[in-house]
């Protein structure tokens, strides 16, 4: 891509084809001999984070296409039928859904190193601009795709931001129609965004190819920004950019594969574990977390158009940025101002993440008034005025000297920024926390951790209790009993889940009499729901729906709030789903005098508003074990709770185990990739 | 140009849904005094309240100036059918499904933020911006309705 090549190949087959196209002159121009800065940091190998990524997306979505179903009433079954039943099916998936906040992560990386060290500068203005058409196109990928799985975040996700577009004056609801092609978001909604999601990733692709064009036409910038001049200041792609940049990704990788093995779930939503109802929305409507500053934008707007005007800007402003910030001097290292001034922009930009997550109310929305204001005033004001009134400190004469010279201050200002972001990031989750509910106590798990397993007496005796209680009003219908002998389950051997499953009258038919009949049931049916259909549910629980059971563990959570979700990450803690259904079962007391309650409901403390529909379910001595366990409700609340985990992810034993294989060898690669680019940029540094 | 519509105009409802979409009849007659029943419309929620006396006057004997969304009684139900109100259950702060007979206003109260809405609809207390909107709907006969 850069000019004729010098490639002189001794491959007579490949002199043929060389010949004829010239392709293997261009790969290795372009990734082998290409000249790269010789001072080039880490942050650099996001690049080649960032195209790992786009392939992992693609290939795992192309295979995940094959087993999804994009049909509203199919979509969140298929999805749930990937992870449970498709080989391998729960890894593909996470992979996906994780690798979309990875994308985002590493994109995010990306942006702001072009910030910092003025990548957008002259001559590299197509570059950036091209780079904020895939940031945009991977916006529109990853909000069709969070729609594809169909629970509740999906669809009312899809309605909230479909309903952005009919802010347009005069044209806006027919807009929205045309989007939906329907009165609201509905089935052709999913297949039209289905669709979408399939082709947008081939043109971000088309499109980063051409970003990779002009950045061998114009060259890498480099932490220094100055540009490289002789010999001396580069060095060929490979092996040294190369072995870099496999260091940095398999760095990038253990950290991808701690969200895949042991937190797939952290970065969801747990509403998105209830499929989609039109008819219910989810107390707080929040978008994934990459769309949260946005967001943030959108709400501390008053009126609708500008706040629909001030998020689409706060995008498009970036692609400004090379005449916005008219400085000489490229890199902020050498900007005393611009420096701390970037750095307090990411924080603004972390901010407006907190807020975006926040509840709209009190002072969560002055805060993101006045951080919306300071998002654009660094864009359009800051950065044209910094131009003019600073005065940056001398530029080395090229990479060569930059190399040799050393600078040791970089990590103390870091270091800085970081405190003062989480000052005040503490300062900001501190206030406005009124209405705060009792959150459920932490229980200890034999599943919790990295080597947690289900204890499988729990799971036995869970299910005795799902059998004889629960299942009065409560369905499990993504259980089959097939399950009850799957590895990583309740233990049972395959004749014992016959038997279980022959217990149960399945409805079966039509016969040749064109009749519907019953039979025993077999290992490959599910477990038969209580109720026919929603309304007979409704009907015979006074007006409330019993909950399916199936994804209760993972669809129920409550707020960790600030600090506590951070240190999750590192502890691993997810088992807000099998801590909440414990307390609800055991969180039964007598109305306080000065609460109310509506007719028919009961006091709960741990159940959100406290009037729960269901009567206390479980009381002490209400079923008995045979295993010797104590028949009281704590045992009850702790097995139940067990087995509706396991429900929720019966895979979770294989995930786990598999994941400390794969830690143990990307650990060892990347320790390997480590050493190896020691020696390799030995001599060049 | 021409050759683009097609392209364009595939995206807009199609035959069925549109079908779908017409204008539907709804029989009053099993709504007792004091209940109300959730119709879908379009994919929309819509309330059908067959209010009580108590709920009417005291829809009607609120100061107007109060309000956040002024609008009277009057022009929120269809002449000679007062008991009757018709509004789309959509809160207006941020499109919740509130529910009937609840909060303080004898009305509908939206779960998510607090917005209560008194027995015409009207918002009285919480975010929300506007009162619930009308459907389009008249009269069949004094128990039907038809909306769209």
């Amino acid at each position: 891509m850069s000019g004729p090549s010098d490639f002189q190949p001794t491959n007579p087959v490949i002199k043929w084809i060389e010949r004829r196209l010239p392709i293997f002159g261009l790969v290795h121009s372009s990734f082998v001999a290409y000249p790269t800065p010789r001072n080039l940091n880490y942050w650099w190998t996001f690049g080649a984070i960032l195209s790992m990524m786009l392939g992992v997306q693609i290939l795992t979505g192309v295979i995940l296409a094959m087993h999804y179903t994009p049909n509203a009433d199919l979509a969140f079954r298929s999805v749930e039928a990937i992870v449970r039943d498709v080989n391998y099916g729960w890894l593909l998936r996470n992979m996906h859904a994780a690798g979309a906040s990875m994308f985002f992560f590493a994109v995010y990386i990306h942006m702001f190193r072009g910030l910092y060290y003025g990548s957008y500068k002259e001559p590299r203005e197509v570059l950036w601009i091209l780079g904020v058409i895939i940031y945009l196109l991977m916006m529109a990928t990853g909000f069709m795709g969070y729609v594809l799985p169909w629970g509740q975040m999906s669809f009312w996700g899809a309605t909230v931001i479909t309903n952005l577009f009919s802010a347009v004056p005069y044209v806006g609801d027919s807009i929205v129609t045309l989007l939906w092609g329907g009165y609201s978001v509905g089935n052709p909604t999913l297949n039209r965004f289905f669709s979408l999601h399939y082709l947008l990733p081939f043109l971000i692709a088309g499109v980063v190819v051409l970003h990779v064009w002009a950045l061998h036409v114009a060259g890498q910038n480099n932490p220094a920004g100055v540009e490289a001049k002789t010999e001396k200041d580069t060095v060929p792609f490979t092996p040294y950019a190369t072995i870099k940049d496999a260091f940095g990704v398999s760095c990038f990788l253990i950290f991808y594969a701690w969200f895949i093995f042991y937190m797939p779930n952290y970065l969801g939503d747990a509403d998105n574990y209830i499929p989609a109802n039109p008819g219910v929305t989810p107390a707080h409507i929040v978008p994934e977390w990459y769309y949260l500053p946005f967001y943030a934008i959108l709400r501390s707007i008053p009126n609708k158009l500008a706040g629909v005007i001030a998020m689409f800007s706060a995008i498009i402003v970036l692609a400004f940025l090379p005449w916005l910030d008219t400085a000489k001097t490229r890199s902020s290292k050498y900007r005393p101002l611009a420096k701390q001034f970037f750095w307090i922009f990411v924080v603004v930009c972390v901010l407006l993440g907190y807020l975006g997550a926040q509840p709209p109310e009190g002072i969560y929305v002055i805060a993101g008034r006045i951080l919306t204001v300071c998002y654009f005033a660094y864009f359009l004001i800051l950065l044209p005025l910094l131009s003019r009134i600073e005065t940056p400190r001398p530029v080395p004469n090229s990479i060569a000297d930059d190399v040799l010279a050393k600078y040791g201050k970089k990590a103390a200002s870091i270091a800085v920024a970081f405190v003062v972001a989480g000052g005040l990031v503490a300062g900001g989750a501190q206030n406005a926390r009124a209405d705060e509910q009792e959150t459920p106590p932490s229980q200890a798990w034999s599943f919790a951790g990295p080597f947690g397993k289900y204890d499988r007496g729990s799971l036995q005796r869970g299910l005795k209790i799902y059998k004889e209680v629960c299942s009065n009003c409560h369905a499990l219908s993504y259980i089959a009993f097939r399950n009850l002998a799957d590895p990583g389950g309740p233990g049972y051997s395959v004749a014992q889940a016959a038997a279980f499953a022959s217990d149960y009258k399945i409805k079966d038919g039509p016969n040749d009499q064109g009749d519907m009949f019953e039979r025993p049931g077999r290992p490959a049916d599910y477990f038969p729901s209580p109720f026919p259909n929603e309304q007979a549910a409704r009907a015979a629980n006074g007006g409330g729906l019993p909950p399916d059971l199936s994804l209760i563990a993972k669809a129920r959570s409550y707020e960790r709030g600030f600090p506590w979700f951070i240190f999750d990450f590192f502890t691993q803690f997810q088992e807000q789903g099998p801590n909440y259904v414990s307390a609800i079962l055991q969180g039964y007391q007598k109305r306080p005098k000065e609460v109310t309650l509506p007719e028919g409901t009961y006091y709960n403390k741990y159940f959100p508003g406290h009037a729960i529909k269901m009567p206390q379910p479980l009381t002490n001595g209400q079923v008995t074990f045979d295993d010797g366990s104590p028949a009281t409700l704590p045992q009850y609340a702790h097995d139940i709770a067990t087995f509706l985990m396991w429900a929720a992810e019966p895979q979770m034993e294989a995930r786990k185990h598999l994941g400390l294989q794969v830690f143990v060898f990307l650990i060892i690669f990347a320790g390997l990739m480590y050493f190896t680019k020691k020696k390799v940029w030995a001599d060049a540094h | 140009m021409a050759t683009l519509w097609p392209f364009v105009s595939q995206m807009n409802p199609d035959a069925s849904t549109i079908a779908a979409g017409a204008p539907i009849e709804v029989d009053l007659t099993p709504i007792a005094e004091g209940q109300d029943i959730k119709v879908f419309w379009r994919g929309k929620p819509i309330y059908i309240m067959n209010r009580t006396k108590k709920q009417v006057e005291e829809a009607r004997s609120v100061q107007l100036s109060s309000l956040p969304d002024p609008a009277t009684d009057q022009s929120r139900v269809k002449e000679g059918h007062e008991q009757w109100l018709v509004v789309i259950g959509i809160c207006t702060h941020l499109g919740c499904i509130p529910i009937a007979h609840e909060g303080n206003y004898d009305g509908f109260f939206c779960p998510c933020h607090g917005s209560q809405y008194d027995s015409s609809g009207r918002i009285r207390q919480g975010p929300a911006p506007a009162n619930l909107p009308l459907p389009p709907y008249q009269f069949v006969s004094d128990t039907k309705i038809q909306i769209g």
